[in-house]
């Protein structure tokens, strides 16, 4: 008698829009075909995207990768033996071991160490690979104790500002109030990022045990996590999570026994970017228009529904199990300067290996982009990056020695935001991006500043007016001006950031702001 | 054959008072109203205003505030394009130009028929996978130009 073999095929949106669910289809009607026992588990993704959908079939211990697998490739691999010598099928699809694969090999992986091992709904997966271990700790440090954990481990926001979380706790702790929030923002609206949608999908019980952790430290009993209306599979995921981990008495009214009560519930936005900004999250969770509210009130003093508020991105909370398991200066013992621990980094857009890559900050942005990346899909040259989503600057090869942390970026006119690395080749035209930039936050402006609201699309037309090769030296003084006026002028980074992609794409691209005045010269 | 419901001020009623328990109910609910009539009828504002004690035009404001909901009905079909940066990069643009071309649609509007509705969506977390889409709830990654046919031949059916 021998046990059941072992297959996974993660259950991660971007494995499915590849076709994971008919791989996973295939491979038990393969399986049933030749009377072989397996025991399919849809894993979440180990983050190499570029090999999605990326089956992995256990033997001796060892897990061995294949992908991209497409349906139809399941049977020849069947017949080669995949589920019975998974180490001696060779062929263009198959990477040998999982776990020694040099993308994964390069990483320190703290908050993704699970995501893609385990079975994401499964509770005793979680436990079993040091799921909470964190909030055991938290529970004999105590309120203070936990802050105190928090603040020396260095953690910054993760959702783009890099606030320290501890100085957050703590005034959320001190502040009084009958009723306090948890409020994770999962609304992850940047293009380029999906560290978050991973996670809630890959190892969903690690951010609903950093919630119940947050909510034991500052004094509140309930917690919400907003997530964008564009991930379906995440809140799926996280939903079955939190009817598990409050049948098993994670949640509820006796958190693992003891006094504190935490109860959790997840939220669906409605397709707005500006969403994401704290406070008009806050707006949107009770119900309103998501107008962005003027600080202060901090949310920490004044948050959801005029109560003290942590508001925390995915990132956040996600890094704070380990910061607890393992001891603050373990965490911060990763980093450099005043950017502690790791950041989970994505590589997206058009990169050869795309996906996500958790490394200490201090690596540059070329070791990334071509190191790590391998470069362009296309095999072409990179033109530029956009480094931390729509708000973020654009980069050429000439700045890739910028090291990946918040002062390094921010002393180059950028920011790393949410972590997210969009790469484009030499075929970009900078122009169209601005554009894009300036179109991006006139659809999004939540419309409660004028520079932002009508600024976004002055600057669109005057953008098109340069792509037309009208007047091009003055209308790209009113751009430079416009961009001084949303800097400057705007209560929100929506309005206030928008500049930035944009005066970087001019900075570093001239030529693509002044194409269709040389290319009549040229034709002379 | 429409897949939603068509509307009720009864209907819109027992919608409301299935989610008075939560804090903050207003966008649970438009959701809900949306998920069983399709979109959300400017019938259903003064009904949604009256349970929750608000004002029709507070209810109004959210409605229209956000890009998800709908105040007509959609077509049958519905195709998001990604048009965000990382898409881009991969060539949505001119994905998105082949698209509108084949369905005779532009980004933003629903075939005369009620066929087909196309949408802009802007990213789907699928940014290392992309140019993506979803095409009625299904996501589609690494869209190449016969995928885009593929799309647009399954909404002809
Ligand atoms: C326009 C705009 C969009 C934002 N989008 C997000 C987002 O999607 N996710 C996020 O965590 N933070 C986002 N932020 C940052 C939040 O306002 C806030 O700083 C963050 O939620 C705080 O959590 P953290 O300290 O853990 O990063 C956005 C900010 C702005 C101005
Ligand atoms: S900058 Fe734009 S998005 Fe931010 S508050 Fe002002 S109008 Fe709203
Ligand atoms: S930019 Fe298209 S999926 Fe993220």
């Amino acid at each position: 008698m021998s046990a059941a073999i072992r297959v996974f095929v993660p259950s991660d949106a971007a494995a499915r829009a590849c076709g994971a669910d008919e791989v996973a289809i295939a491979l038990r009607a393969e399986a049933q075909r030749i009377g072989v026992d397996i025991d399919l588990v849809r894993n979440g993704s180990r983050g190499m995207l570029w090999l999605e959908p990326l089956v992995e079939v256990e033997s001796a211990g060892v897990r061995y990768g294949f992908g991209p697998v497409e349906a139809s490739d399941v049977p020849g691999l069947v017949a080669a033996g995949l589920f019975t010598a998974p180490a001696s099928v060779s062929g263009p699809l198959a990477i040998g071991p999982v776990a020694e694969h040099p993308f994964l090999a390069a990483q320190q992986r703290l908050t993704f160490a699970r995501c893609g091992v385990t079975d994401p709904l499964s509770l005793d997966d979680y436990i079993a690979y040091g799921g909470y271990k964190g909030l055991q700790r938290a529970l004999a440090l105590g309120p203070l104790g936990i802050v105190e954990e928090v603040t020396k481990s260095g953690l910054r926001g993760r959702g783009g500002a890099g606030f320290p979380t501890g100085i957050k706790w703590k005034t959320v702790h001190d502040t009084p109030g009958a009723q306090k929030y948890i409020v994770c923002n999962a609304d992850e609206g940047d293009s380029g990022t999906f560290a978050d949608r991973m996670i809630m999908e890959g190892d969903p019980f690690q951010l609903i045990e950093g919630m119940t952790i947050a909510g034991i430290a500052v004094g509140a009993t309930r917690g919400y996590i907003y997530c964008r209306s564009e991930y379906p599979d995440a809140i799926a995921t996280m939903r079955a999570a939190i009817v598990t981990a409050r049948r098993a008495g994670f949640l509820g009214a006796r958190v693992y026994g003891t006094d504190h009560a935490f109860e959790l519930e997840i939220r669906e936005g409605a397709g707005a970017y500006v969403c994401g900004e704290e406070t008009s999250l806050l707006e949107s969770l009770e119900g309103k228009r998501g107008l962005v509210r003027a600080k202060p009130p901090l949310p920490a003093h004044k948050g959801l529904f005029g109560r003290p508020t942590v508001i925390n991105n995915v990132l956040s909370l996600t890094a704070v199990p380990h910061i607890l398991a393992d001891g603050a200066a373990f965490y911060a013992d990763y980093g450099m300067g005043r950017s502690r621990g790791t950041m989970p980094v994505q590589l997206a857009g058009n990169i050869r290996y795309g996906g996500l890559f958790e490394i200490a900050f201090g690596i540059t942005l070329g070791e990334l982009v071509e190191k790590i990346g391998g470069g362009t899909a296309s095999g072409r040259p990179v033109k530029a990056v956009q480094v931390g989503g729509p708000l973020g600057a654009y980069f050429p090869p000439a700045l890739f020695d910028t090291p990946f942390d918040y002062e390094s970026f921010a002393k180059r006119d950028g920011l790393i935001g949410h972590g997210g690395i969009v790469v484009f080749d030499d075929t970009a035209d900078m122009a169209l991006q601005a554009r894009f930039a300036f179109e991006f936050c006139a659809i999004e402006s939540c419309g409660k500043c004028t520079p932002c609201r009508i600024g976004s699309t002055r600057g669109k037309e005057t953008v098109e007016k340069i792509i037309a090769g009208e007047d091009v030296d003055r209308n790209l003084e009113v751009i430079a001006d416009l961009s001084n006026t949303m800097k400057f002028g705007s209560l929100c980074a929506l309005g206030g950031f928008t500049p930035y992609p944009v005066t970087s794409a001019i900075a570093h691209f001239p030529d693509d702001f002044r194409r269709s005045a040389r290319l009549p010269a040229a034709a002379e | 054959m429409s897949r939603h419901e068509t509307f009720s001020a009864a209907r819109t009623r027992d919608i409301v008072s299935a989610h008075l328990d939560l804090e903050g109910p207003l966008l649970p609910i438009l959701h809900a109203v949306q998920e069983a009539f399709g979109f959300v009828p400017e019938a259903a504002v003064p009904v949604i205003a009256e349970e929750l004690n608000l004002s029709r035009a507070e209810v109004h404001g959210v409605v229209t505030f956000y890009h998800d909901f709908h105040r007509a009905p959609q077509g049958r079909h519905v195709l998001k394009l990604c048009q965000a940066e990382a898409c881009q990069s991969l060539g949505c643009r001119e994905l998105t130009a082949q698209a509108e071309r084949a369905l005779g649609v532009g980004i933003g509007e629903t075939s005369p028929d009620g066929r087909v509705t196309l949408e802009a969506i802007y990213c789907l977390g699928l940014c290392a996978t992309g140019p993506a889409a979803m095409i009625d709830g299904r996501l589609v990654g690494r869209l190449t130009p016969a995928k885009i046919d593929g799309l647009c031949a399954e909404v002809d059916r």
